[in-house]
């Protein structure tokens, strides 16, 4: 059972890692939740053998399951689930403003881009005023 | 000692209710906020006297529950914080840029402020991992609180970086956990003894790069300049002091109870180096107030890691005076330049310019925080440079010790940078003026008068680092008694587990 949740945690993140990269921002947010299932199944796996359920009060007979991770990966799966919401408004809202889902440059990439094109030959000094306001005013 | 996270929280979920009168939510924002204060102050005390203090939640045995534990470098780094909190909400409210009139800027404020305290104050690891999230998820909030488009997509690296940051937390907790069995910072420092040293260092390192990510060290801190600007001033100015500082906490947390090394640590010192010098090379390249500002937090963290790295009762003693003095500056700093931007409404460097004359006020605020961050004596940046250089020559690591010298320069030149783009000259004759300025210049629109409520504060913060000059002495015996129990874990340990 545990070999068989190890693996799983691992496809779990090796899928998410793999979203991870891609450029468009629903891929990320799907990535991101797949790679907190992997850690809540990592943590699920770190307990150890699984037993009875650890009820208190109960008569606990033979093995036992360790509650603590049980607890942990309850506390993490709250804060993943509450931090994916966040993210999908603000992917909701760069698709408002943009209408587009890619990931965009930031400042720094997109200036030394038109740098590249603008003045292959010409020092830093070709930086045309107004680009660090680009896209600012929406 | 569960004061400064459980009233925030409450205050958040009335002022969340009051969400209709600003009036209302400032008022409890600023009162919760300074009970805060008052608490964190009278626990630095109250520890400094009668060594760590434990609170144990639910009365559970400390294996088993949560605990929080309130050592010196806790209680030190929570009053500071708590103080820059309390002078960024007068800001925020007198500054118009900030939108804390916006619905849920107070009770995410708030919710940040507990978030923070927790981090600090937390004996345990998931609990930490719990704590970060609170204080990163009200980031979040805050970043994208205008939802401009430019926000928006700064906001979106660096969610997600923090996420991915967080997910190899959670990686690691649950590796430490099925190695010793237990998530207790006091119950780890006992049982990590114990574990085959290879896993031990493979979680040390683990660690390393999760917090390194949050407290952005070189290589891993490319998301900050990126979306830290982007933000309304107070609010860059309360992440620039306490996010990644959290961090650095964080580090020097695990670095020293957890996994403590015997003499310098060779990977570590390469860090600091590197995390100073890529720094402050950032900072000279950019034109930009906030982003020269946001670079030269990088620097820094470098220092504060060079500090740990030598692993010796000077260079941590050192590194917490930096800390200590690190949060009020660069917060400040930050808060200088929202008054630049609200003065003038850029913070472009090429389109400043002679601000000595117009507001002589601004320009000595500046003054003697840039210098302080620079490290020029008298002020508080030079004392806690100078405890550093002593304590790397102590060490013996000279190479280090040069690179840091060399950084403050840089940090000097890109500061006078600022300063010469800024303060003197005239804006409409620089090289980068706008094209239009061929002509008569256009008439300057009048600039608008400078709140008394985002003055105050900024004042008041520079007093403070003056006071940190003045007290220096005391402040650094502090610092030198939190060093010490950092390296002797053994009152902590035992303080937690009794």
């Amino acid at each position: 059972m545990i070999v068989a949740l190890a693996v799983l945690a691992g496809l779990l993140y090796a899928c998410g890692v793999y979203l991870l990269l891609q450029r468009t921002l629903t891929r990320i947010i799907i990535g991101l939740v797949l790679l907190g299932h992997g850690a809540n199944v990592l943590l699920l796996v770190a307990g150890g053998r699984s037993g009875a359920a650890p009820f208190g009060g109960a008569e606990l007979v033979g093995r036992v399951s360790d509650p603590l991770p049980q607890a942990l990966a309850l506390t993490a799966m709250v804060i993943t689930f509450g931090v994916t919401a966040l993210l999908l408004t603000l992917a909701y809202r760069s698709w408002q403003l943009t209408a587009d889902d890619e990931v965009e440059d930031d400042i720094e990439d997109r200036r030394l881009a038109r740098l590249a094109e603008l003045a292959p030959d010409r020092g830093p000094t070709g930086v045309p005023v107004g680009d660090e306001t680009d896209g600012v005013t929406v | 000692m569960t004061l400064p996270i459980v009233l925030p929280l409450l205050a958040a979920g009335l002022s969340m209710v009051l969400h209709r009168r600003l009036t209302a939510q400032r008022l409890l924002s600023v009162l919760t906020v300074t009970a805060v204060l008052a608490a964190a102050g009278t626990l630095t005390v109250l520890v400094d006297r009668r060594g760590p203090q434990v609170a144990r939640m639910g009365a559970w045995p400390a294996d088993i529950g949560i605990t929080l534990v309130a050592d010196r470098l806790a209680t030190i780094v929570l009053a500071v914080s708590a103080a820059m909190v309390l002078a960024v909400l007068v800001y925020a409210i007198g500054s118009p840029a900030a939108r804390d009139d916006a619905r849920h800027f107070h009770p995410v404020y708030l919710v940040l402020t507990a978030g923070v305290a927790i981090s600090f104050l937390t004996g345990d690891l998931f609990n930490l991992f719990v704590g970060f999230e609170v204080m990163l998820t009200a980031s979040y909030v805050l970043i994208t609180l205008g939802g401009s488009r430019e926000q928006v997509r700064a906001a979106m690296s660096y969610v997600v970086i923090s996420l991915v940051a967080s997910m190899l937390f959670l990686t690691a907790v649950a590796f430490t956990y099925a190695a010793t069995g237990t998530v207790n910072l006091a119950d780890l420092a006992l049982r990590l003894d114990a574990i085959d040293p290879e896993v031990r260092r493979a979680l040390g390192l683990l660690f390393l790069v999760v917090f390194g990510i949050k407290a952005a060290i070189f290589p891993l801190f490319f998301w900050l300049p990126d979306s830290y600007p982007t933000a309304p001033a107070p609010v860059t100015a309360i992440f620039a002091g306490l996010l990644t500082k959290v961090g650095v906490y964080a580090i020097i947390r695990t670095q020293t109870l957890l996994f403590p090394s015997s003499g310098a640590s060779r990977l570590l010192l390469f860090v600091a180096a590197a995390t100073m010098l890529i720094g402050v090379l950032g900072a000279i390249a950019q034109n930009d107030v906030k982003r020269i500002l946001s670079f030269h937090i990088v620097s820094q963290i470098g220092y504060m890691v060079f500090g740990l790295a030598l692993f010796s009762l000077a260079g941590l003693a050192a590194t917490i005076f930096y800390i200590a003095h690190h949060i009020v500056v660069k917060t400040t700093l930050f808060l200088v330049a929202g008054l630049i931007e609200h003065r003038e409404g850029t913070g472009a460097l090429d389109r400043l310019g002679g601000l000595l004359r117009r507001t002589p006020l601004i320009a000595g605020l500046f003054l003697v925080t840039g210098l302080s961050l620079a490290g020029i004596p008298p002020f508080s940046g030079f004392i806690a440079k100078l405890a550093l250089v002593q304590a790397g020559v102590d060490a013996g690591t000279y190479a280090v010790v040069a690179v840091s010298l060399v950084v403050s320069l840089l940090t000097l030149y890109s500061i006078t940078k600022i300063w010469a783009g800024v303060f003197w000259g005239d804006p409409e004759v620089g090289p980068f003026a706008p094209a239009s300025a061929g002509g008569p210049a256009p008439a300057r629109p009048a600039a608008p008068p400078l709140p008394l409520l985002m003055v105050l504060p900024t004042i008041a913060l520079v007093a403070v680092s003056v006071a940190i000059v003045v007290a220096a002495s005391p402040l650094w015996g502090l610092s030198e008694r939190a060093a010490a129990d950092l390296l002797n874990t053994v009152p902590y340990v035992e303080a937690v587990l009794r």
